[in-house]
């Protein structure tokens, strides 16, 4: 129980090691740079291995397991500890953060190997990480904050890591900027939690709203603001609409870092938090509709988007918008255990996926367009055989990673307690979308023609820092599914089952956790049985679009490659809308930042900052100098004329005190 | 014996203080201006004087004390001044001694 009783190690590593990385590491070798920066991420590894291991020594009653360190604040009634805390969601999000973030450090080193900044880049990265897990392991809401804020600080300083581009620095303020919005609502969420249950750590908040009821459909109850309020920071930290137009520009970022914050820790911190606050959000049915809209719309209206773009890097980055709203579709219709499940898996290939694609850049030597590339697959093999297994995953083929969590989700929405049939229907559509732009990116990076010029770009298999964990993220994108995987067979599924008690200890009662099909109990075999029978049916149609998607893209970008200008050409319009990422940019830029910039110039600063601050300001300093100027006269230098100054004081200060006494007098 | 008033003492106190205070500020010679602050001061005395006798205190006669003792140590000190700026700028014009302006 050592590790256990002291969580704080697990956040200590890598602090640390960001600060001897980012204090010294600049008259460092390389080699002790990469030596502090991976030691450290291993060592947390390990650290989160040792807990688990402790952890499920544990009884059900000691979880979650609480530590609390010291009183952080105190103001009023207003407390905030420092505290940490274990739980079956906990060790989920620490292995994944701390196994993917391990492997992101040992792919970078071969990375950035010949980028200048070598240490400032490690150090931010293990402050990430120390940032990541402090937001997990967090046992209150302030905590989590810190961590929820410092991630977006590693994000900002990450995206603009190359701040000598302007575009580079610009997304990486956009990223800030955006977010920022969200983390409104959530602040202000928090400050409602507090004010409603009085404390702001989760144990507390959860035993109190266990004996509240539901709010109604379509009630604007206390608990569906505060769901709506802890969504909107959701919303801008996991990029969903309409606060996504900052994760595609964040693809400015160095390429592990995009596989890292931007495709599978930070933006995956909304699913988790929606998750953590399940006790909420479950009685806030309105809330929780809109988190599935907002998570079903994203996931088709930004796949739509990826089908047009022609920079690897985007398409995945609108992949990721994408593959976050399925996790939100899966919250939102109350499978929390699928939307985190879908959340490890995407985790496996969806970094997989950004490494493969840093592999590639890195292979053509820093060109990230596809109409560039081609014919790669002979070339770097193992970059190829490895992204093929993370597109066979996210696209959903049958027994890779992303089948079994996409299926989850998409049959949540169709026969879970909060079914929603048109919300399916438009997962569906976007698991098709998926499958082919997809496919797209996998043909045109690696197969037909080359279209690069062979003599300029000397293509080379990446080294094996890079390859290794290519290989083992590929592994999990294969083989990671299959805990849950006997629930297709109509067993348990045994992803669902730990995490369980998280989703159910304060759930409401009269939402029935869909574990009659999960967990068939004796005697209920015959219902589970029919059950099977619904879920084999459905999900046979993500498999049948994904291999749609899969037969198209390989018509249009194998068979025929001239069909996609014709389709363009027909499509015009649409096609232009499409690729213009619906212009909403465009249209952020004139609804809401050239009037803000505006209003900004025109009134905030020429009339409000100059006219009235400063103007209040300079009048006051132009009234001391001139009255100053004014009364510097009267020190002359001149003795005599002090001594007249002195007589005319006393004699006033005597007549004063004369006619104060006669009034006492009277 | 008819007994002399204190008003009387006062009256007298309040001229020389008053023909202190003119000289003070309208003489430029800095010898004379020495002269009219010892002028104030034991007019001051005299008030102080009449005053004890007046209610048979000796809280007065105690001030009158101090006051002389002060006077002696600026006579002093003041003199050494004064010796020092005829030394310096050849002149008793307390007009030509300026340097308190910053």
């Amino acid at each position: 129980m050592f590790l256990l009783n002291h969580l704080w190690i697990i956040l200590a590593l890598p602090l640390l090691g960001a600060a001897a990385n980012g204090l010294l590491g600049k008259h460092w070798p390389k080699s002790a740079v990469n030596g502090v920066a991976v030691g450290s991420v291993s060592l947390a590894f390990l650290a989160v291995a040792e807990t688990v291991r402790e952890f499920f020594q544990l009884a059900p009653q000691q979880i979650p397991y609480v530590s609390n360190y010291f009183t952080w604040m105190t103001a009023g009634n207003f407390r905030v500890d420092f505290s940490l805390q274990v739980d079956q969601l906990t060790v989920v999000m620490l292995l994944v953060v701390s196994f993917v973030g391990l492997l992101i450090h040992i792919y970078s080193t071969g990375y950035m190997a010949h980028e200048g900044g070598y240490y400032r880049f490690f150090s931010y990265l293990n402050l990430f990480m120390f940032f990541m897990l402090t937001l997990v392991l967090g046992a209150n809401l302030i905590v989590m904050f810190v961590g929820w804020e410092g991630v977006g600080l590693c994000s900002y300083l990450l995206i603009g890591f190359y701040f000598l581009k302007k575009s580079a620095a610009d997304a990486g303020k956009k990223a800030f900027i955006v977010t920022r919005i969200g983390d409104f609502g959530f602040t202000v969420g928090i400050l409602l939690v507090f004010f409603t249950f009085g404390s702001v750590a989760f144990g507390d908040i959860f035993k109190q709203v266990s004996t509240w009821p539901s709010d109604a459909m379509g009630q604007w109850g206390t608990l569906t603001i505060i769901c709506l309020l802890l969504f909107t920071g959701a919303i801008g930290k996991s990029a969903q609409l309409p606060l996504y137009v900052w994760l595609p520009d964040a693809m400015e970022g160095p390429t592990p870092v995009s596989a890292l914050i931007h495709a599978a820790t930070m933006v995956t911190a909304g699913v988790y938090m929606v998750a953590r606050m399940n006790p909420l959000f479950s009685r806030a049915p309105s809330a929780m509709l809109a988190v599935a809209i907002v998570g079903a719309v994203t996931a088709f209206y930004s796949a739509t988007i990826g089908l047009c773009q022609t920079d690897i890097k985007k398409v995945l980055a609108y992949s990721t918008v994408s593959q976050l709203g399925y996790m939100f579709l899966g919250c939102g219709v109350g499978a929390y255990a699928a939307g985190i499940f879908h959340l490890m898996t995407h985790a496996f290939f969806k970094g997989l996926l950004f490494l493969a694609a840093g592999s590639v850049i890195h292979a053509m030597g820093g060109d990230q367009e596809m109409f560039h590339m081609g014919g790669l697959r002979k070339k770097i093999p193992i970059t190829f055989w490895t992204m093929f297994a993370a597109t066979l995953a996210i696209a959903g083929a049958p027994g890779f990673a992303g089948f079994f969590s996409k299926d989850e989700i998409l049959e949540a929405a169709r026969s879970g307690p909060h079914a929603n049939f048109s919300l399916w229907l438009l997962g569906i559509a976007g698991a098709g979308i998926t499958s082919f732009y997809m496919f797209r990116l996998l043909f045109l990076t690696f197969f037909g023609k080359p279209r690069y010029d062979e003599h300029k770009v000397h293509v080379h298999e990446s080294p094996r820092s890079m390859t290794i964990p290519l290989i083992l993220l590929a592994l999990l994108s294969v083989g990671g599914g299959w805990v849950a995987a006997p629930h297709f067979a109509g067993g348990v599924d045994y992803f669902e089952k730990f995490l369980h008690p998280v989703f159910s200890t304060y759930a409401p009662a009269d939402t029935s956790m869909p574990d009659a099909t999960m967990l068939p109990g004796p005697g209920e075999e015959a219902t589970a049985g029919a059950g099977m029978e619904i879920v084999h049916a459905l999900t046979g149609w993500p498999v049948i679009v994904a291999l749609i998607g899969f037969l198209l893209a390989w018509w249009f970008y194998i068979k025929n490659t001239d069909i996609p200008k014709k389709i363009a050409k027909s499509a015009g319009g649409l096609y232009t809308l499409v690729y213009h990422k619906y212009y909403v940019d465009e249209i952020y830029l004139a609804v809401i930042v050239r009037p803000l910039l505006w209003i900004s110039t025109n009134v905030l600063w020429h009339v409000v900052d100059e006219g009235i601050i400063d103007g209040t300001l300079h009048g006051i300093a132009r009234g001391a100098r001139e009255s100053g100027e004014e009364a510097r006269q009267l020190q002359s230098g001149n003795a005599r004329s002090y001594a007249a100054w002195v007589v005319i004081g006393a004699v006033g200060f005597t007549v004063l005190l004369l006619v104060l006494w006669t009034k006492v007098v009277q | 014996m008819s007994v002399v008033p204190v008003s009387y003492y006062l009256v007298l106190s309040a001229i020389l203080f008053g023909l202190g205070v003119v000289a003070f500020v309208f003489k430029r010679n800095i010898i004379t201006i020495f002269m009219a602050i010892e002028l104030m001061l034991n007019a001051v005395n005299l008030a102080f004087v009449a005053f004890a006798r007046a209610w048979n205190q000796l809280d007065g006669l105690v001030f009158v004390f101090f006051v002389i003792v002060v006077a002696a140590a600026e006579a002093a000190v003041g003199l050494a001044i004064v010796m020092t700026i005829v030394h310096n700028r050849q002149t008793l014009n307390v007009e030509r001694v300026d340097l308190l302006k910053l």
